[in-house]
């Protein structure tokens, strides 16, 4: 029902432009899974991606930083602080080939939708090893 | 040319490496290696224990040698050479021919001929095998001993102890430990070091015999005396492996190793020998650097080009966290050749010693103890045979700040600063100016100094330095790409503009949009000046998830929750709400080393359900999720111990309710003992307080966790009113001058002056800012409000803890629990 068919991709209603926070993520649920969206406030542009993040198979893209590199939009993983371009969603500080797809975004009339078309194309990313935590008290 | 190598460890990778480099038409390169994996970084052995794989130690990605053509064997040793025909015969039938032969078979633990050796529990410890094995057995093991009080054997010995083994034991037969290093004095020192970690050494014993039945109970010594233990590792130096030259008749040294002239050759032209099995000069050169040297040598001899190994320096440093120990030249040259000159410290157990010329020009050797730090600078006097100081005393009790920057300017361009990798100074400021170079990491993978034993990093780091500094290109802890200041710069200019939220400090002093490492920095700057809510709209994104959601993120993505319970004390009703927000919430809990309790498990559509529970019953956030105060702990005290000189409880609640919520660089620990007995713990924290028979003792920038640092003594018997101003000026002092991230103790480590400038500081007022420090931080302790609270209270906070925007209050599918111990725990990686 949310899903608008449109020629060739599909647009899916994710939420209201008031209901993300300004340079932040939020998590949209489409079926069973999960696309962060972003609001790129300092760049004015919005971006999506998957929430999953590779390196450890954690839900928390949406939670992530905002941030650029040279340039280039970037997100930074709660969790390890991978980070990966909004643009083409590689990793851009590990040399494992770790990445992550990303969608393009649409604001009509205050509400934004998200092209879904490409979650149904195979899609494999590499996973690594080791991790640091502070976890003391 | 058909090259064939025997073994794939250090030295026969590096040697291929280095052929492949010379890119020599129509060779054919062919390895094989004895070990089942491909050849890694032994020196780093040790940190296989501290979570390292093998993909981490290996020397190169597996695919590098079929990229490059070189014919990979693992597990298949060779067993026999024929030197008539040419040809070598490995453990799986096959031969092979070869036009030249390289022998990199390296060496064998020596394992001495004691009955008893060979029983369940003895290891040895060379290889992956040798450490898997060990980590095995260790969690069966309580006591451990290592024979062998050298180099190896004292980090074999610091792994047991990371291992769990709390009782270990050296056992040496030399009256002094590393008795290749070190002299008598050295030794005594380096001995109090280690039993100050736990390692006891028994020096001067001859062991004869493994005690136990099948598995070993201990050792019996030749004085007839006894040492039980359940785990034996040996580490009583090496023997090369020179059986396969041997056999076919090559000759070598009568206490074994390969013999080879300078050029690497054996006593056959067509066979080389290199790394620790060759023995050059009647030497077996047991370390990596003068192993790459010989490899550099046989390619250069492949290629038609002519270098010798004419020896090499045999100077070490030894790898145990905390304890510096070096020795560098002739340690221990004396008499008629050598003056000496010796520092002794036994109180802070500082050895050192040099060896110079008798006329006092030349560096000749010497020994460090305690404090390694000029090792380095000291090792290149040494090589180079630079001028000494007129005083060469000098060379040893100079302060270490500066020191060393002013001696890397002295250092000749053509001096050796990477000796694995063999790189000079000139390579290192060519490839500063030629290639840009700007960080250690940058040289390092233009240069490769530094990335084989890793002991001249300090050094690489010195030079860049240095030479950016005459570059005129002033170095500052700069942030990160947005911002060209340090953190104790953007301190004051945000002060000054008054700014308020990220977007305008980036605007202002920025470039680009920020990152993951300059938006925490600077929500931490915006929260300790203005103490505003640090979920306010327009900061929120820009604090660490933690900060965001204010909990702690955990694996899987649910989180913890700390709430705070000053000074640990609590009471039992407050404890039965914890108790039934966490049934009700099906949490996990647990309680902290910092005396409260965390729930973790929690989703985040949950968080504000949770707390308002919890404020309603009267907790406050307790910032265990923040760069900020997190407990200050404390022992009972006069109220009921029959020892207690104050009421330490109330004084932890008084701090602690002081400074709950208080932003820093990084997260602040306290804790006030009531005695000299010190049950607090209070000198391992940011600020510690123990109660004398006149007040308190404050110390300061103590560190527990992986670098664990004691407290410095800031003042003694203070009143309580004058220990809080003290701690007040103490804690806006490290806020405003610290780099992100960096804990009191590393603050305190890098200022020049320590604990006396900042006892100047502090103290005595010497840069008149205490009135100012004093005001500030009273100015954040009166705007002090529970950031819980006012989440729960704003409905439009509330609204942010909703794991998906498109349907509030439902849960993440993908968060996966498993049961332990009756409770729940998150779902493994
Ligand atoms: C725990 C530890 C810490 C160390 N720390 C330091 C340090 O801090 N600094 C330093 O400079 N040095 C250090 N060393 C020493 C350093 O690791 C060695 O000097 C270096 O590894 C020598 O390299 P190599 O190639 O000669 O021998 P190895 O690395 O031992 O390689 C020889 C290889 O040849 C194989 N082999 C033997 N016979 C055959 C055969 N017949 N057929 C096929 N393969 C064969 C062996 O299995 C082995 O894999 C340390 C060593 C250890 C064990
Ligand atoms: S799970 Fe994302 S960086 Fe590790």
């Amino acid at each position: 029902m949310n899903v608008i068919a449109n020629s060739a991709v599909e647009w899916y209603f994710a939420c209201h432009i008031t209901d993300v926070p300004h340079n932040g993520g939020v998590c949209v649920k489409v079926e069973d899974t999960q696309i962060a969206l972003f609001h790129f406030a300092h760049r004015d542009e919005w971006f999506a991606s998957d929430n999953e993040c590779p390196h450890r198979k954690q839900m928390a893209i949406s939670r992530g930083m905002l941030g650029s590199h040279h340039g280039e939009p970037k997100v930074a993983c709660p969790f390890h602080k991978k980070t990966f371009s909004l643009t083409d969603g590689r990793c851009l500080n590990s040399e494992e080939g770790l990445s992550i797809r990303t969608y393009p975004v649409k604001v009509e009339e205050g509400k934004v939708f998200i092209n879904i078309a490409a979650l149904n194309q195979p899609f494999t990313s590499t996973i690594q090893t080791d991790a640091y935590e502070d976890q003391t008290d | 040319m058909k090259v064939v190598v025997i073994g794939n460890g250090m030295v026969g990778y590096k040697f291929c490496e280095k052929l492949i480099a010379k890119s020599l038409p129509g060779l054919e390169l062919t390895v094989f290696g004895e070990e089942m994996f491909p050849a890694y970084d032994r020196v780093h052995l040790s940190e296989y224990f501290a979570g390292k794989t093998l993909a981490d130690l290996s020397m190169t990605e597996f695919s590098w040698y079929a990229d490059n053509d070189v014919k990979l064997e693992l597990g298949n040793p060779i067993v026999r050479i024929d030197r008539t025909q040419k040809k070598i015969h490995s453990f799986s039938g096959a031969e092979t021919a070869y036009d030249y032969l390289v022998m990199a078979t390296g060496s064998a633990p020596f394992i001495p001929a004691i009955p008893g050796i060979d029983k369940e529990g003895v290891f040895a410890y060379r290889t992956l095998e040798d450490l898997h094995l060990i980590q095995r057995h260790a969690p069966l093991s309580r006591k451990a001993i290592v024979i062998g009080g050298g180099l190896l054997g004292l980090e074999a010995a610091k792994a047991m102890l990371d291992l769990g083994i709390t009782d270990t034991h050296v056992v040496e037969f030399a009256p002094r430990l590393m008795p290749r290093q070190l002299d008598h004095n050295a030794s005594v020192i380096l001995q109090q070091k280690l039993s100050a970690l736990g390692i006891t050494c028994h020096l001067n014993k001859n062991t004869i015999a493994v005690l136990g039945n099948e598995s070993v109970r201990g050792i019996m010594f030749s004085d007839g005396s006894m040492l039980h233990a359940d785990m034996l590792v040996i580490s009583a130096g090496i023997k090369p492996r020179d059986e396969l030259a041997k056999a076919c008749e090559l000759p070598v040294g009568h206490r074994g190793g390969i013999i080879v002239n300078d050029l690497m050759q054996t006593a056959d032209p067509s066979i080389y020998a290199i790394g620790e099995c060759a023995l050059h000069n009647n030497m077996i050169y047991g370390l990596v650097a003068p192993g790459y040297d010989m490899a550099d040598t046989v390619v250069a001899h492949l290629s038609g080009a002519s270098k010798m190994f004419c020896g090499f320096d045999m100077s070490t440093k030894l790898k145990l966290i905390g304890i510096d120990v070096a020795s560098f030249g002739d340690p221990f040259i004396g008499g008629e050749e050598a003056k000496t000159i010796v520092f002794e410290d036994s109180h802070n157990g500082i050895y050192k010693r040099i060896n110079f010329t008798p006329d006092g020009k030349q560096l000749l050797g010497g020994i460090l103890v305690g404090d390694a730090s000029s090792y380095n600078m000291l090792q290149q006097v040494c090589r180079n045979q630079m001028t000494l100081p007129p005083d060469p005393m000098d060379l040893i009790i100079k302060p270490r700040q500066g020191s060393s920057m002013a001696g890397v300017d002295a250092l000749p361009a053509d001096a050796l600063v990477c000796s694995c990798e063999n790189v000079t100074k000139a390579d290192l400021t060519d490839a500063m100016s030629a290639h840009g170079c700007e960080t250690v990491d940058a040289l390092k993978k233009c240069t490769k100094a530094g990335t084989g034993c890793g002991g001249c990093v300090p050094m690489v780091k010195d030079i860049l330095l240095h030479t950016m500094k005459q570059q005129g290109r002033y170095i500052r802890n700069v942030i990160c790409e947005h911002f060209q200041y340090s953190r104790q710069e953007l301190f004051d200019l945000i002060r000054l503009k008054e700014l308020k939220d990220f977007d305008a400090v980036l605007d202002t002093y920025g470039k680009g949009d920020g990152c993951e490492i300059c938006r925490p920095v600077v929500s931490s700057l915006l929260a300790s000046l203005w103490n505003e809510i640090v979920l306010k709209k327009e900061n929120h994104t820009s604090q660490d998830t933690n900060d965001r959601f204010l909990a702690n993120i955990q694996k899987g993505g649910t989180y913890s929750v700390v709430p705070r319970i000053p000074g640990g004390e609590i009471t039992p009703d407050k404890l039965i709400v914890i108790g039934e927000v966490a049934k009700k919430y099906n949490l996990y809990t647990k309680i902290t080393g910092g005396q409260r309790i965390d729930l973790f498990g929690a989703h985040v559509s949950d968080l504000p359900l949770m707390w308002e529970e919890l404020i309603a019953a009267g907790f406050e956030s307790g910032h265990a999720y923040g760069k900020a105060l997190r407990t200050v702990k404390s022992c009972v005290g006069s109220t009921w111990c029959r020892f207690g000189l104050h009421d330490s409880v109330s004084y932890a609640i008084r701090i602690e309710e002081r400074y709950r919520g208080l932003r820093a660089p990084h997260k602040i620990k306290s804790a006030v003992s009531g005695c000299i007995r010190e049950c607090a713990e209070a000198q391992s924290k940011d600020f510690g307080i123990i109660a004398t028979e006149k007040g308190w003792n404050l110390y300061v920038c103590g560190n527990g966790g992986s670098k664990p640092q004691h407290a410095l003594l800031l003042a003694s018997d203070l009143d309580s009113d004058t220990c809080i101003r003290y701690i007040d000026r103490f804690l806006m002092f490290y806020i405003r001058t610290a780099d992100p991230l960096a804990r009191t103790a590393t603050w305190l480590n890098k200022m020049e002056g320590g604990i006396d400038y900042l006892r100047n500081v502090v103290v005595n007022d010497s840069l008149g800012i205490c009135g100012q420090l004093e005001q500030e931080m009273q100015a954040l302790v009166d705007s002090y409000q529970c950031e819980w609270k006012q989440v729960v209270d704003s409905p439009e906070l509330r609204k942010r803890f909703n794991h998906f925007v498109n349907a509030p209050g439902e849960k993440d599918p993908n968060v996966q629990f498993e049961t332990l111990r009756d409770q729940k725990k998150a779902a493994g990686w």
